[in-house]
């Protein structure tokens, strides 16, 4: 194959292997939100009542949690709206714990289609960030929900939220990313990360506020705290969901909007730490699996 | 005077090469890593696809066979994008559609329209393009009374149905396939065997993996062999085909395999057709000089009737002494089926010892069960143990007649009696 009888100029370009985007956004989405909405339709495929349950699930649980944090144990302090407050940071970080649990094992699960067609890797990832923001969605109803009902008025600053829930999924995504491809080298990150969750939900203010936090020391404690993305986060859509001397801002509670940049740049770091790693392994992921 | 403009290639592999590497002991934990940090796991690598060159016209349908291991799976993973290469290029000129295995990605617990709509997705079309093709795809797969069922409750001839239906209607120029023929009740599979008719027709590009000599003989323009990652021949799909029996059945090979000897070019010359004719192969220390059939009646004939006594004789000269050599001859019919195969391996091993210069005559009775078609016959004399000493393919054909053509392959003498039962015996509940 030496003299080749045609121009190999008029080939174009060789191609190039499986990659983590693909050079074609249209595609990439597709198939991402196609992957999403299918586990969305069958996780309550079979119950008799169907996608109701999308929506009363969460409207169950909350309630328990409601009664038992204001009538039966008293976390709240003096905070008003505390139950709210607690739902609403439950479910923020549900979507976390369901974006990157989810993503561990993702490639894993989908080994069937990774090993047998070329389509662009990152889609397993970013459907199942897409599957958990679809659930976040119905959980925040069902918080509005309860918000109306013990009272709270509707607000301006909640049109903050799309912004807050934005900056929460960048860090899903990211830590989303990351774990995907590191689980398939190294088995054990999906125990050890069972762990960071589980120390993460007790390093995050969710079913406390910083607002509690007490002591000689208060102020450096409650910044530190926020320099965690989650915590800001909870921590500014309570801000902006219920608001009131409760609740005050992410920027107020560390003493300056220029503190925010801490968590700001981990937020970001994770995100193209996480993608340049992905973007690394994908072309070998379909051999190691 | 202009020379034509010369053909673009649908696919062009430029020396590609590709390793695995297997770690003997795989470590796969953290744990592993920190209590032996300085054990570095020994690896092998796998070579399995070793500087491999092709460039497949726009047009072809191209065969790419080889054993288990040989690579052809891997090539084709390289071509569907699956792996990327090592080394070397490969070009893919037009919209390319890979069917490495049927129905990936179907969810049991969904129906028809949602599978359909995520495979089609997977493949490569746009949510809009996969919901006009759906009514198409039940029909082909035939289930239009199904579609409401979970797939789970399919039968596996449904499901791969539906699979294949779903590859087909994507619409692509070039097609890889591997070895998804030998799916479905027989019925769908002549569906299927027509579809890839009407694929070559419609000028598509076709790239098929296959172990069945059968489909390559019958729809590929062209084929190649593949063997421990290396393109062993390329050409005529017979030539090819029989090439690959030759690996398969040689004892030689296997023992060449037992030792697996580093990058020595394979292939032995008696591997390549003969210079001054492309159907025949071997070494050339026999020669079969002439073949043909007679009937009941001990007369040469072109014409062999259906269920009678026949013989096929084949006059063979030796050139170096052999012994106990094998006599093959196998008959195949239009479809380029082989149905039938004689050998003197099944029979008597022990042929005896022919010195140089000696001829034989070699003569197979047979009782002629074949239904009315062309069939031609491919004689080989082979060495006791493998390597052909001369092999002429299709040296002759032989059109058998008969006076009832049920258009079935073979026609067995049978005998068929139908019996009016007695009206007692007939399945009534007693009630007495």
């Amino acid at each position: 194959m030496s003299a080749e009888p045609f121009d190999i100029a008029k080939l174009g370009r060789p191609i190039s292997g499986p990659t983590a985007t693909g050079n074609d956004w249209r595609r990439f989405w597709t198939l991402a939100r196609t992957l999403a909405l299918t586990d969305f339709k069958l996780k309550f495929f079979g119950s008799a009542l169907g996608y109701l349950w999308q929506l009363m699930r969460p409207l169950l649980l909350f309630g328990v949690l409601y009664i038992v944090f204001t009538q039966i144990v008293n976390l709240s302090g003096k905070a008003p709206y505390f139950g709210i407050a607690l739902l609403l940071g439950i479910v923020l970080y549900g979507f976390f714990t369901e974006a990157t649990a989810g993503g561990v094992r993702c490639l894993i699960e989908r080994e069937n289609l990774v090993r047998k067609i070329d389509f662009p890797r990152l889609a397993v990832p970013v459907a199942v960030v897409l599957n958990a923001l679809m659930n976040l969605g119905l959980n925040l109803i069902a918080v509005f929900v309860f918000l109306m009902v013990s009272g709270g008025g509707v607000r301006l600053s909640w049109l903050e939220l799309p912004f807050i829930i934005a900056v929460l999924v960048v860090v899903g995504l990211g830590f989303a990313m990351l774990l995907s491809v590191s689980f398939v080298k190294y088995r054990d990150v999906a125990p050890i990360w069972d762990v960071i969750l589980q120390a993460l939900f007790y390093a995050t203010p969710i079913f406390y506020t910083v607002q509690t936090i007490h002591g000689p020391h208060a102020e450096a404690i409650r910044r530190a705290l926020l320099c965690n993305p989650l915590a800001t986060v909870i921590q500014q859509a309570r801000h902006a969901l219920i608001g009131g001397p409760g609740y005050p801002s992410a920027a107020t509670v560390m003493g300056g909007t220029v503190w925010l940049l801490i968590p700001a740049s981990i937020t970001v770091g994770v995100c193209v730490w996480g993608y340049l790693v992905f973007r690394r392994s994908a072309p070998r992921v379909a051999e190691l699996l | 005077m202009s020379t034509p403009e010369p053909v673009i290639p649908a696919v062009f592999v430029d020396g590609v090469s590709k390793e695995f590497i297997l770690p003997r002991e795989q470590v796969h934990t953290l744990k592993e890593r920190a209590l032996h940090p300085l054990r570095r796991p020994g690896h092998d690598r796998l070579r399995a696809l070793r500087d491999v060159s092709i460039a497949i016209e726009p047009g072809e349908f191209f065969g790419i066979v080889g054993r288990n291991g040989s690579g052809k799976s891997t090539l084709l993973k390289c071509l569907a994008g699956i792996y990327g290469a090592d080394k070397g290029d490969i070009y893919i000129n037009g919209r390319l559609s890979a069917f490495i295995e049927l129905g990936v990605g179907f969810n049991p617990d969904l129906a028809a329209l949602d599978n359909v709509m995520l495979n089609a997705t997977m493949l490569g079309l746009s949510p809009r393009e996969a919901r006009k093709r759906f009514d198409s795809v039940i029909a082909f797969a035939e289930l239009e009374e199904f579609v409401d069922l979970k797939i789970k409750n399919y039968s596996s001839g449904m499901l791969v149905r539906l699979a294949f239906a779903v590859m087909i209607q994507v619409d692509a120029e070039i097609l890889l396939i591997d070895e998804v023929l030998a799916v479905g009740d027989a019925n769908f599979q002549q569906k299927c065997f027509d579809e890839f008719e009407r694929i070559r027709h419609d000028g598509k590009t076709v790239l098929l993996v296959t172990h069945d000599m059968n489909s390559v003989r019958r729809f590929c323009t062209r084929a190649m062999l593949l063997e421990k990652g290396r393109v062993v021949a390329i050409g005529d799909p017979e030539a090819v085909g029989s090439k690959y029996l030759e690996l398969n059945f040689s004892h030689e090979a296997r023992a060449a395999e037992a030792q697996e000897a580093g990058d020595a070019p394979a292939g032995p010359a008696q591997l390549l057709p003969r210079l001054d004719d492309p159907q025949r192969f071997g070494s050339g220390e026999v020669d079969i000089e002439d073949a043909w059939f007679e009937d009941e009646t001990g007369t040469r004939t072109e014409i062999l009737k259906t269920a009678f006594e026949c013989t096929f004789v084949a006059e063979v000269v030796f050139h170096e002494r052999i012994e106990n050599p094998r006599f093959t001859l196998e008959l195949q019919n239009n479809h380029r089926t082989i149905v039938f195969r004689a050998s003197s391996e099944y029979k008597d091993p022990e042929t005896g010892a022919f010195e140089a210069g000696r001829r034989a005559q070699l003569r197979i009775f047979f009782g002629n069960l074949l239904g009315p078609d062309r069939y031609f016959a491919t004689v080989s004399v082979e060495r006791q143990g493998g390597g052909w000493l001369d092999r002429r393919e299709r040296l002759l054909t032989t059109i058998v007649t008969g006076t009832i053509d049920t258009g079935a392959v073979v026609q067995f003498p049978y005998d068929l009696a139908v019996h009016p039962l007695a009206d007692a015996t007939t399945l009534e509940p007693a009630h007495e």
